[in-house]
């Protein structure tokens, strides 16, 4: 039942993923600055980018609907939702029960929707190209996505998020195929969801490229701000859903604070470890053409397809 | 209020009928065809709906009405089913009665008095299919709903594309009424006792149950749209006006599905596990068939009507799910299907009916069915724009409306699945899985291309600056079904209660509701298994909009500043350079190609005029339809071999036909 301290639980878990997601995207890009020998911009430097967008006014085209304007905020808010959702930290908090993975991948397709029907607002070129781009990727990526979901639910026969991790960190720690054809398609839907090479490049402005960026070319100030943490809200939410999928040891079972409280080094570290594995293979692979993209989703898919399967024919 | 709700129902039909007919002696009068009767229709659909809403929990009611032959009358019965069906067809018809009230204009096509005679037809012969209790009412007012529907279909029949579409439509309509036909005879084993009690009665053999069963697949599918039989249904939709193809696509097809439930579950009783196969697989494929197509249609009609035929895949594949659990008794799970299966029809229902109304704003507004040749509608039409959008998300399938709920439970039920005790039939499960989620995911890119090029971006031709918005009744229309969505969407398990009675009916379960967290959690097998709320998610997700927007205001500042839209350097921005609904589409004809036949020009690169033509049809059509088509025309040439044009010859013919029948009969 819900208590009082399960929904502080719940808030702190809740505030600490709102401001503790600039800061892995700051990671990511100082650990893949190193790897390619540049010198990095520092930790905090996403926090400065936002504080700088926010004091910016806002530039806003002339036929600009009411759409474009809400569209970063409802963003933004279906992806808190999303991170209060995934257990990142405990097991038992209230939001969890709210919603299950179904209803997390349908809040994360709200959020795309949202952002792509916003890049087709003003009407330029880009917006429209840049949202059918990433409908493009997102209807490849989505069901890859609810099939890896899927996977885990059928080996908890749950699609409970919080028993999904309960259950899987209580298995016996050998590998099952099932979940690492499960792991490999979800680290590609990671890459092509979260904007990052070989689908796309977060630090381009070339027109045959872009594909987030030019969805969003148009958003300026504070619109933009809020854009720019949803985005980075988004790679901490998948980075803490792989977590909770194939690393869910030390999530602490139950919302007392204590457990949570001693989660929280194990997050850290893990999460530090994630991002240096995503810039590490943002550093080795190469950009794949737009007109690739759907093989390399394609091949995601059938990956996640492919661990149903095995769960069902060998370890069912 | 009469004896009883059949009694009701019967009555409403009638009034529905009475209505008709006074359209019919006032032809051309305007005025009171709009303000008086469709209004008057609309009050009739509520009163159907209210009372079905009443009678869903009571026992079944029959009657014997004093029409049809002599020794043969007409059977009425409501149960459960037809109430939830009843209930759809009521509240979703007032909605497009009160939207078609200010609808219709002077001048245009048919005289409003025939065309509310056809519309207030087509109601009552849908009602009456939901209660007719034998096979010749049935099929009489099943007949009735198919020529109403033909002729509101074909009402700007100045068009010769639009007589063809009310010919193909009329053509598959009497295929699949002739395949129903069969399917009773089947039914009544021998009896010779065509009413449904019989039928229900008697346990037919298993070879003839399947008989039944295919033929009932074949002929309710042709009305409900499955591929293959599905080509009149992106002709017929646009072909018809707004509201018709709102009712036709929201109603008329779910008349389909009742009869494939009434005919399978409630006639039969026992079905076969392997049918359940063949549904799902039809299902399946006719989701991805349709949405796949839906996603480069360039006309917003079709792109609907297309939508439609995905949706009742996903109906099919939840039937099939359901027969397949019911036949390996799995009562729980059978209810859980099942319970997808109704939802998705009445969610369908809705947001179907909701956008084709909306479309048909929009046609008023700009004389436009082409997605080329719309944009930017959301600044003139702001009514029919954000109740679209409500359609929109419910269509897309996203939390937390309603397109969700029905998506959600049908996708809870595939997990239960590899319970099944048959391990093929578990493979099958992953596949089938991961087609729902990709039809799902494709319907989302679809509703972003038909949302983002309608209304959003900057108007595609100069005269779209004089759209005007939709009038009050169309808005209170639109405002009915997008309430509607809302509703279905964050009271879940309130319209679940309302299917219980039928799957307890049917699969003796029902779903584990009520518990721990009452109505405002929906947890149909446990609250370990799965659990989704959507009034707490909607709540969560406005709680933190407002919360971030508060505190940008309050932290730093709401300016603003309006500027042209940043153009890269170039200054020559204009509104033909965003995307176009072929460009839009264009991604999803290249990654499922062997689905299209393409026929493509493309200009060379010295072209003075380069011209780019790229069509994209059905490959069903030239495989299947176009060889009948050729093979029909070889026999009727064959047979013209025998018409002559000169009187002795057919004499001769008559002479030689009598000798034959002498000699045989004697």
């Amino acid at each position: 039942m819900i208590s009082a301290a399960g929904i502080a639980a719940q808030l702190t878990e809740l505030a600490l993923a709102v401001v503790l997601a600039p800061l892995l995207t700051g990671w990511v890009n100082q650990c893949r600055a190193w790897l390619q020998n540049r010198s990095a911009p520092g930790l905090l430097q996403p926090y400065r980018m936002l504080a700088k967008l926010f004091q910016k006014e806002v530039a806003l085209a002339h036929n600009a609907s009411p759409m474009f304007r809400t569209a970063p905020y409802l963003v933004f808010g279906c992806l808190c939702v999303a991170a209060a959702i995934v257990p990142t930290l405990g097991t038992d908090l209230p939001l969890n029960a709210v919603a299950d993975a179904i209803a997390l991948v349908g809040l994360l397709a709200l959020a795309r929707m949202f952002i792509a029907l916003a890049g087709m607002d003003v009407g330029t070129a880009f917006g429209s190209l840049g949202a059918r781009r990433e409908m493009l990727v997102g209807f490849l990526a989505e069901p890859a996505l609810l099939m890896v979901l899927f996977t885990a639910s059928l080996i908890s026969h749950s699609t409970s998020l919080a028993t999904i991790v309960e259950t899987l960190a209580h298995r016996e720690l050998v590998i099952y195929p099932s979940m690492a054809f499960a792991g490999i398609a979800f680290t590609m839907v990671s890459l092509a969801e979260n904007a990052r090479i070989p689908v796309d490049n977060p630090s381009t402005h070339l027109e045959l490229t872009m594909i987030h960026e030019a969805m969003v070319l148009e958003y300026s100030g504070r619109h933009l701000a809020m854009i720019e943490w949803a985005a980075s809200l988004k790679l901490f939410v998948y980075s803490c859903m792989g977590l909770a999928l194939f690393f869910p040891w030390g999530v602490a079972e139950g919302g007392d604070w204590l457990g949570i409280v001693l989660a929280l080094p194990g997050l850290f570290v893990k999460l530090a470890i994630g991002g240096a594995g995503l810039s590490l293979i943002e550093t080795v692979s190469a950009k794949l053409r737009i007109f690739r993209a759907p093989e390399f989703l394609g091949t995601a898919f059938l990956l996640a397809v492919l661990a149903m399967l095995v769960h069902v024919l060998l370890e069912g | 209020m009469l004896a009883s709700p059949l009694h009701d129902v019967l009555a409403c039909a009638l009034g529905w009928l009475a209505i008709g007919l006074v359209g019919v002696f006032q032809p051309r009068n305007f005025w009171l065809v709009t303000r008086v009767l469709f209004p008057l229709g609309a009050i009739i659909g509520l009163a159907i709906a209210a009372t079905a809403l009443a009678a869903i929990f009571s026992p079944p009611s029959s009657l014997v009405l004093p029409l049809g032959l002599p020794d043969l009358p007409f059977h009425a019965r409501v149960d459960a089913l037809s109430c939830f069906f009843l209930l759809l067809l009521g509240s979703v018809s007032a909605g497009v009665s009160v939207f078609a009230a200010g609808y219709f204009r002077r001048g245009e096509g048919t005289p409003p008095g025939l065309q509310c005679l056809y519309y207030h037809v087509f109601l009552s012969s849908m009602a009456l299919v939901l209660v007719a209790d034998d096979a010749y009412f049935f099929m009489v007012v099943w007949e009735t709903m198919a020529l109403s529907s033909f002729f509101l279909v074909t009402s700007d029949h100045g068009s010769a594309e639009i007589r063809r579409a009310g010919f193909l439509y009329l053509l598959i309509a009497h295929l699949g009424a002739i395949a129903i036909l069969l399917c009773f005879g089947a039914l009544q084993s021998g009896t010779g006792n065509y009413t449904f009690e019989t039928m229900r009665a008697v346990q037919p053999t298993p070879l003839w149950a399947t008989a039944a069963f295919l033929l009932a697949l074949v002929g309710f599918g042709a009305k409900a749209g499955i591929v293959p039989l599905h080509v009149w249904l992106p002709e017929a939709h646009p072909a018809a006006p707004s509201p018709v193809s709102a009712l036709m696509s929201a109603v008329m097809l779910k008349t389909a599905i009742y009869g494939l439930l009434r005919v399978t579950f409630d006639l039969i009783g026992w079905p076969l596990w392997w049918w359940g196969v063949v549904a799902l697989v039809i299902g399946l494929v006719s989701a991805l068939f349709g949405i796949v197509f839906a996603a480069v249609q360039t006309d917003m009609k079709r792109l609907l009507a297309y939508s439609s035929i995905e949706n009742i895949g996903l109906v099919m594949a939840g039937f099939g799910l359901t027969i397949l659990f019911k036949a390996f008794s799995m009562g729980a799970l059978a209810a859980l299907a099942l319970t997808a299966t109704l939802y998705h029809c009445l969610n369908h229902a809705f947001f179907k009916s909701l956008l084709f109304l909306a479309t048909g704003s929009v046609l008023h507004a700009t004389r436009e069915r082409s997605l080329g040749k719309l944009g930017g509608l959301i600044h003139r039409m702001p009514w029919v724009a954000w109740t679209a959008l409500v359609g929109t998300i419910a269509i897309a399938g996203l939390p937390p409306l309603n397109g969700f709920v029905s998506e959600w439970l049908l996708l809870q039920a595939f997990l239960f699945t590899p319970g099944l005790p048959h391990s093929y039939l578990n493979m099958l499960v992953p596949v089938a899985a991961a087609m729902i989620a990709l039809t799902a995911a494709l319907s989302g890119y679809v509703m972003v291309k038909f949302y983002g090029v309608v209304f959003l971006g900057q108007p595609r031709e100069a005269k779209l600056a004089e759209a005007h918005d939709a009038g009050i009744r169309e808005r209170i229309g639109l405002l009915w079904l997008a309430a509607g969505c809302v509703v279905l969407g964050l009271a879940p398990v309130a319209a679940i209660g309302l299917i219980d009675p039928i799957a307890r009916a049917f699969t003796g379960h029902g779903l584990a509701l009520g518990g721990a967290a009452g109505w405002l959690m929906l947890a149909p097998i446990s609250a370990e298994r799965a659990a989704y709320s959507p009034l707490a998610v909607l709540l969560m997700i406005a709680l933190l909009v407002t919360i971030a927007w508060l505190s940008v205001r309050l932290f730093y500042h709401g300016r603003m500043r309006r500027t042209a839209a940043w153009g890269c350097g170039f200054p020559h921005l204009d509104a033909r350079m965003q995307d176009t609904a072929e460009g839009f589409g264009q991604p999803v004809s290249v990654v499922f190609e062997p689905f299209f036949r393409v026929d493509q020009a493309v200009p060379s690169p010295f072209d003075a005029k380069p011209r780019y033509r790229q069509s994209l049809d059905d490959r069903l059509w030239h495989w299947l339809y176009l060889p009948v088509v050729r093979a029909v025309d070889k026999a009727t040439a064959l047979v013209t071999v025998l018409q002559r044009g000169r009187i002795s010859v057919y004499l001769m013919y008559s002479f030689a036909t009598l000798l034959v029948l002498l000699l045989f009969v004697r």
